[in-house]
């Protein structure tokens, strides 16, 4: 049996998402991080416009265009301006043992599948497939926030997982309702904003971003 | 509709009116005088139209409403019947007073801005009212809370002041303990139906063992509200550190509903009671009021003394309680009644003369900015206004005749004369010791307010300063005045006032005493060839035997001649320091009653040059009971502080697992 070639390219950029992920959790560099985020965030966008061409919800093309807009465009050049600004371009991740932290994510994206399984059988989207796929996103940042302690490093994580999400309600049900879209987006705006001030609360504090530096805030 | 709401509107119309007046004391939060002048005044007016709108609806049919109020399929259900009438008559009365009095009380500059202060009094005042006509669990523990917050905020008012903080927290605690009781009682009592209106926990079944489990939560909620002993140890720490009009009304009115609570629960919710909770109601009652005025003796600060005079109150309302639910259960309806007439006597006598006193300690306070028993003293002359209505309030609480206190205490202890054989040995055995730790109890409350009394009022004043105070504002008076009046109407018509309270024993009894038809000048419990008290008659023969006296003294005595004496019976110079202090008055007590205490003594040797004497009374119970609970709080707050350790990397990693466990499980 063969899929319509929509189906294969969804497919296809579901796997480049999950490449992408891998490919953030690797990289030591804040720089490259923020353009894998917005590598990730176009890859979302097409899968994004494939899925509303195929199944013919007109909604998710305005989704499609507030992830290019703020996801692609205006979040990297908000955290490219930040890291020039805090003069952190060349800050790299140290005491991270990337080969250890892949093959947990290897075991992470093998518990997402025996995850989605039962769930995707419910759905009945032509994207039903890549449920697994979107989880593994969403929890492969969620690791990639636990094994960095630079602050930028840390947001990206929060972001990526948001993008994993909203994957994931596109490929399990269609996207969520527009109000829905919308008010995260503007969460996850307001959210980049208010952290790029607390950047420079931090740095203010410890001349450093490295969050080791917090431990030292613990009541004791 | 309108016929419905024309018995219930009036108490919603005063709550409403009480919540506006606190609203509109936010408008010029620094202004004291608007506060004061107005709004407060406005309040009092407020408590008299409670008492009014509320005094009718005592033989009025029992009145439900829903309000439109609430959470989609939970709307505040109100009931306005006999004990909610009582109780709402009580508040009035006391409230009135209070607002009064805290019209010329609160001045500027005492922590809480006055517009915030008149929001929370007023809240309070109208949670109180709305605990008492609440008639569904919900709306019940939302009065109960707000009231609960509203008051820890009015006792936190001089909030600088690390100890009033601690204070604070310590009353917010155990009144967040005895509310989770409660919860858990409502929830016990709904019976597997999940309707949380009273009018289907009446209808409940409850087997004796799950009837009990509500009835003994209900009993420690209300009880840590109340302060039964082990869970009054809020009481001598919240009063001294409020301000004392609100020590007034959480004494004199709040601590009421917490015996509202109680009845509501225990005689209108559950349809049958078994005898021995009325047994632990009077062991727990009789050993409260033994405790409190056992501490009350001891005490060196005067809101203390008060705050132990109230544990004590607390406990025979709740030992007549108990002798209500023995007799109920014993087939002894009018026993049952006359006890229970007791505990609604005594919660009345004591909203008044408890409000009073701690009034007049909120005067002298102010006057004197001491409260400490150790350098107060002869104030009656500086300050006639309090003093003198002090006197009556005093006269009330040591349980003189012909005033109030002495009228409730007399029938309760003739509800335990009266009793006959009980069916149970072991009760039968309790009943003749209740009678004598309540006589005792009695006495030791003489006592104690002799001590206050005299220290405070009579004999020389210790401290230089004491001769500039001066007495109270006109509005205080007033308060002073209403209160005092109160006390001295509720002793001389006492037949007529147990008219009125029949009414809510015949709601919760069923029966009440039959009093009809008997002459109101005296007061006949049973019948008169036991017991009878007439005040007026005791009132006459105490001015008769007085006048004559003083006639006697005056004419027959100094008339004849009496030269000046050389050695003055042995007292050439008097000063204060020769009176007797309020350790000194309480050391018998303190002897007698060891056990009790534990104590803390620093005696000075002969050498001392600046020789000092001090002593401390601990509560055996905070050591006993209260560290080693907190001692274990910490240990398990130490354990749980492991997993805290500053690194974002490791919180996020709990999350995380938590997730990828919780999937699992879904899985």
């Amino acid at each position: 049996m063969t899929l319509p070639w929509s189906a294969q390219l969804i497919h296809l950029s579901a796997a480049l998402l999950l490449l992408l992920s891998f490919a953030m959790l690797a990289q030591r560099r804040v720089r490259s991080l923020v353009n894998l985020f917005a590598a990730q965030g176009a890859t979302l966008v097409v899968s994004t416009v494939i899925v509303a061409w195929s199944s013919g919800q007109h909604h998710l093309y305005y989704s499609a265009a507030m992830t290019l807009v703020l996801k692609v465009f205006l979040l990297p050049a908000i955290l490219h301006r930040l890291i020039r600004r805090l003069e952190v371009q060349w800050d790299t991740e140290t005491l991270v043992n990337i080969p250890t932290v892949l093959l947990i994510g290897l075991l992470v994206v093998i518990f997402s599948f025996g995850l989605a399984q039962p769930i995707s059988q419910f759905a009945d989207t032509v994207t039903r497939s890549t449920l697994g796929i979107a989880i593994a996103v969403v929890l492969l940042a969620f690791l990639m926030m636990i094994t960095r302690r630079k602050a930028v490093s840390q947001v990206v994580g929060f972001l990526a997982m948001e993008n994993g999400l909203f994957f994931a309600a596109t490929s399990a049900t269609y996207g969520m309702p527009m109000v829905v879209e919308l008010g995260i987006a503007l969460d996850v705006l307001v959210g980049v904003f208010i952290l790029g001030i607390f950047f420079f609360q931090i740095r203010e504090q410890f001349e450093s971003l490295d969050l080791h530096h917090l431990e030292t805030l613990k009541e004791d | 509709m309108t016929a419905l709401m024309a018995g219930i509107g009036g108490p919603l119309a005063v709550v409403v009116a009480w919540l506006l007046i606190g609203l509109a004391g936010l408008l010029r939060p620094q202004s004291t005088r608007i506060v004061a002048r107005v709004l407060f005044p406005l309040g009092a007016a407020g408590g008299v139209a409670l008492m009014a709108c509320a005094f009718p609806a005592l033989s009025a049919d029992p009145i439900s409403v829903t309000l439109p109020l609430g959470l989609p399929d939970l709307p505040f259900h109100l009931r306005l019947d006999a004990l909610s009438a009582f109780f709402l008559v009580l508040l009035g009365v006391a409230s009135a007073g209070i607002s009064i009095f805290s019209a010329g009380y609160f001045r500027d500059g005492e922590g809480t801005a006055p517009g915030l202060l008149c929001l929370q009094y007023h809240v309070f005042l109208a949670s109180m009212a709305l605990v008492l006509m609440a008639n569904d669990a919900y709306g019940f523990m939302v009065a109960w809370e707000t009231m609960a917050l509203s008051s820890y905020f009015l006792v936190t008012t001089q909030h600088r002041i690390a100890e009033i903080r601690s204070a604070g927290f310590l009353y917010l605690l155990l009144a967040h303990v005895g509310a989770i009781s409660i919860l858990l009682s409502f929830g016990v009592l709904q019976g597997g139906q999940w309707q949380f209106a009273f009018d289907a926990m009446r209808q409940a079944q409850l087997s004796p063992t799950w009837a009990s489990a509500a009835f003994f939560l209900a009993l420690f909620g209300f009880g840590a509200k109340a302060g039964l002993v082990p869970l009054h140890v809020w009481l001598p720490e919240a009063h001294p550190a409020a301000p004392s009009p609100v020590s007034a009304l959480m004494s004199g009115v709040m601590l009421k509903t917490a015996l509202y609570g109680v009845l509501r629960v225990s005689f209108d919710l559950l349809h049958a009671q078994l005898w021995w909770w009325g047994a632990v109601a009077l062991a727990a009652g009789l050993f409260t009021a033994l405790f409190g005025v056992v501490f009350a003796a001891v005490q060196t600060d005067m809101k203390r003394l008060l705050a132990y005079s109230s544990i004590e109150n607390i406990g025979i309302a709740f030992a007549a309680f108990g002798l209500a639910i023995l007799f109920h259960c014993s087939g002894m309806p009018a026993l049952a009644a006359l006890a229970l007439a007791a505990m609604l006597y005594h919660s009345l006598n004591h909203a008044l003369f408890k409000s009073l006193l701690f009034l007049a300690t909120g005067s002298v306070l102010h006057a004197t900015h001491e409260r400490s028993l150790g350098k107060l003293g002869g104030l009656i002359r500086r300050m006639p206004w309090v003093a003198w209505t002090a006197l009556i309030g005093t006269f009330a609480i040591a349980g003189l005749p012909p005033l109030n206190g002495f009228v409730s205490e007399w029938l309760l202890l003739q509800s335990f004369l009266f009793t006959p054989q009980l069916p149970q040995p072991f009760a039968n055995m309790m009943i003749p010791l209740g009678a004598a730790a309540l006589a005792l109890t009695a006495a030791l409350a003489a006592y104690v307010m002799v001590k206050f009394y005299g220290v405070v009022f009579l004999g020389q004043h210790r401290e230089p300063q004491l001769a500039e105070a001066r007495d109270c504002s006109v509005l205080e008076r007033v308060g002073l005045v209403w209160l005092s009046v109160g006390c001295v109407l509720l002793g001389l018509v006492p037949a007529w006032v147990l008219l009125q309270i029949d009414r809510v024993n015949v709601l919760l009894l069923g029966s009440g005493l039959e009093l009809q038809g008997r002459s109101v000048w005296a007061l006949v419990p049973m019948s008169s060839e036991r017991a009878a008290y007439s005040p007026i008659v005791f009132l006459l023969g105490a001015v008769l035997v007085v006048g004559l006296t003083v006639f006697g003294v005056r004419r027959l005595y100094h008339g004849r001649v009496r030269r000046a004496p050389a050695w003055d019976c042995g007292y050439p110079l008097q000063t204060s320091r020769m009176q007797d202090t309020a350790e000194g008055f309480g050391q018998p007590i303190r002897h007698i009653f060891e056990p009790f205490f534990s104590m803390r003594r620093e005696l000075p040797t002969p050498f001392d040059k600046a020789p000092r004497y001090r002593v401390e009374v601990l509560d055996r119970f905070w050591a006993a009971l209260y560290l080693p609970i907190a001692r274990a709080v910490l240990r398990v707050a130490a354990l749980v502080g492991r997993l805290q350790h500053g690194r974002i990397g490791i919180y996020l990693l709990y999350s995380f697992v938590t997730l990828i466990a919780l999937l699992v499980i879904v899985l």
